[in-house]
């Protein structure tokens, strides 16, 4: 049973499934991560298991963290993480989770820090159409209208306007895993994921949202 | 190849003087064609190593390596040597129901797309009175066999001055030396 994996994403590259298709593919180094702490509801008033990802060095790491992650092994480690369980007695402090616990086939959710974009117009940011280019036109990547004038005298909260786009934690659902090679760490994940390779993912089994059908859908 | 070229960046370049190097004594016939295109791989298979070698002392991460590895595992270990100009029979893999044959489809390869893994060929035929051209991945297992039927002399890299003529000036000169 898988509960969780960190990962780092590698890249995107292609696969060819067992009916010779070509199948657009990231490949993930996911693992091995250490368990570095058993939540119970005794104790924290829930039961999680978290674990740590990304071995590190003694100089990047402060004291408090360097005593919480040592009590579970000795390998310093970078980014913590945790994943609700209902059943603690399976899991023991200090074991290694890796991508065997993921089998090929199964829908996972791939969450990350998207690619930043810094400050981005309308168009990038909200897929806003262009005006025409030429004809005298000045009126190039400009919004448009944001709303009526005196009556209500004011823009609407939620208008969408341009700022800052990118960098933020997206999810990305119902992924399949189309392979899963023990030796390299390597989970290779049918689609494309958030952010840019090296980037740290949170990959989990498939969550159902809403009414859709993940696993019966196109995938 | 040129995306692959950007992809891997500076890398391929030992590759590709590999590659120069090997396809120059190649001979006709089918058997050596194979031959040699062994050889050029089992070079390119050292050429990919020593850029690897140089990385991991800079990068220790690899990610690139690693993603040249899971390609690699994918590609065909025998692939002939297919130039533009080549008429080629490729052997294509059709399942209908449970059942699973090999259909061979004969032409004129007239455009050699992208490296690697992503590589394609584009061939060329007239079927029955309509030309018909078919895209193959040559690391693709639908693709089962490619066999070279007879080599090509053109002046091109891509021939598709050959859609618009129709009948004997359609033909591709013969070459001997490879």
């Amino acid at each position: 049973m898988s509960i969780g994996i960190l990962g780092k994403k590698l890249g995107m590259s292609q696969f060819f499934d067992e009916q010779g298709r070509s199948v657009p593919v990231t490949l993930i180094e996911a693992g091995p991560c250490r368990i570095t702490q058993l939540k119970s509801s005794s104790t924290d008033g829930y039961s999680a298991v978290q674990i740590g990802f990304g071995v590190t060095r003694e100089k990047l790491v402060n004291k408090p963290s360097k005593g919480h992650v040592g009590k579970s092994g000795e390998d310093l480690l970078r980014h913590l993480r945790e994943y609700r369980v209902e059943n603690l007695e399976v899991y023991e402090l200090g074991s290694q989770i890796t991508v065997e616990s993921f089998e090929a086939g199964q829908k996972v959710d791939v969450s990350g820090n998207s690619m930043g974009r810094g400050f981005a117009g309308y168009q990038k940011r909200h897929g806003f159409s262009r005006g025409p280019m030429s004809h005298g036109s000045k009126n190039h990547r400009q919004p448009g209208s944001t709303g009526a004038g005196t009556t209500p005298g004011r823009i609407y909260p939620g208008k969408r306007m341009a700022g800052r786009y990118g960098g933020k934690k997206i999810t990305t659902r119902g992924l399949t895993i189309m392979k899963i090679d023990n030796d390299k760490n390597l989970l290779v994940v049918k689609g494309s994921v958030p952010g840019k390779p090296g980037s740290l993912l949170n990959i989990r089994p498939a969550k159902r949202v809403g009414s859709q059908n993940i696993s019966g859908g196109k995938g | 190849m040129k995306s692959y070229n950007s992809f891997f960046g500076k890398s391929i370049e030992p590759r590709m003087t590999a590659d120069l190097t090997d396809t120059s004594p190649i001979e006709e016939g089918n058997k050596e064609g194979t031959k040699n295109s062994k050889e050029s791989l089992s070079n390119q298979g050292k050429a990919s190593e020593s850029p690897a070698k140089k990385k991991s002392s800079t990068n220790e991460n690899g990610s690139k390596e690693l993603i040249k590895e899971f390609e690699l595992s994918q590609q065909k270990k025998k692939v002939p040597e297919v130039y533009v100009g080549d008429t080629v029979k490729v052997g294509v893999r059709i399942s209908e129901g449970n059942k699973e044959r090999v259909q061979p489809y004969e032409g004129v390869v007239i455009a050699k797309r992208h490296g690697g893994i992503n590589q394609t060929i584009t061939v060329r035929r007239i079927f029955q009175g309509v030309g018909v051209e078919r895209i193959f991945m040559i690391h693709s297992p639908q693709v089962a066999s490619i066999k070279v039927e007879r080599r090509g002399k053109v002046r091109r890299a891509k021939l598709f001055y050959l859609r618009e003529r129709v009948g004997k000036a359609t033909r591709v000169k013969q070459r001997f030396d490879r």
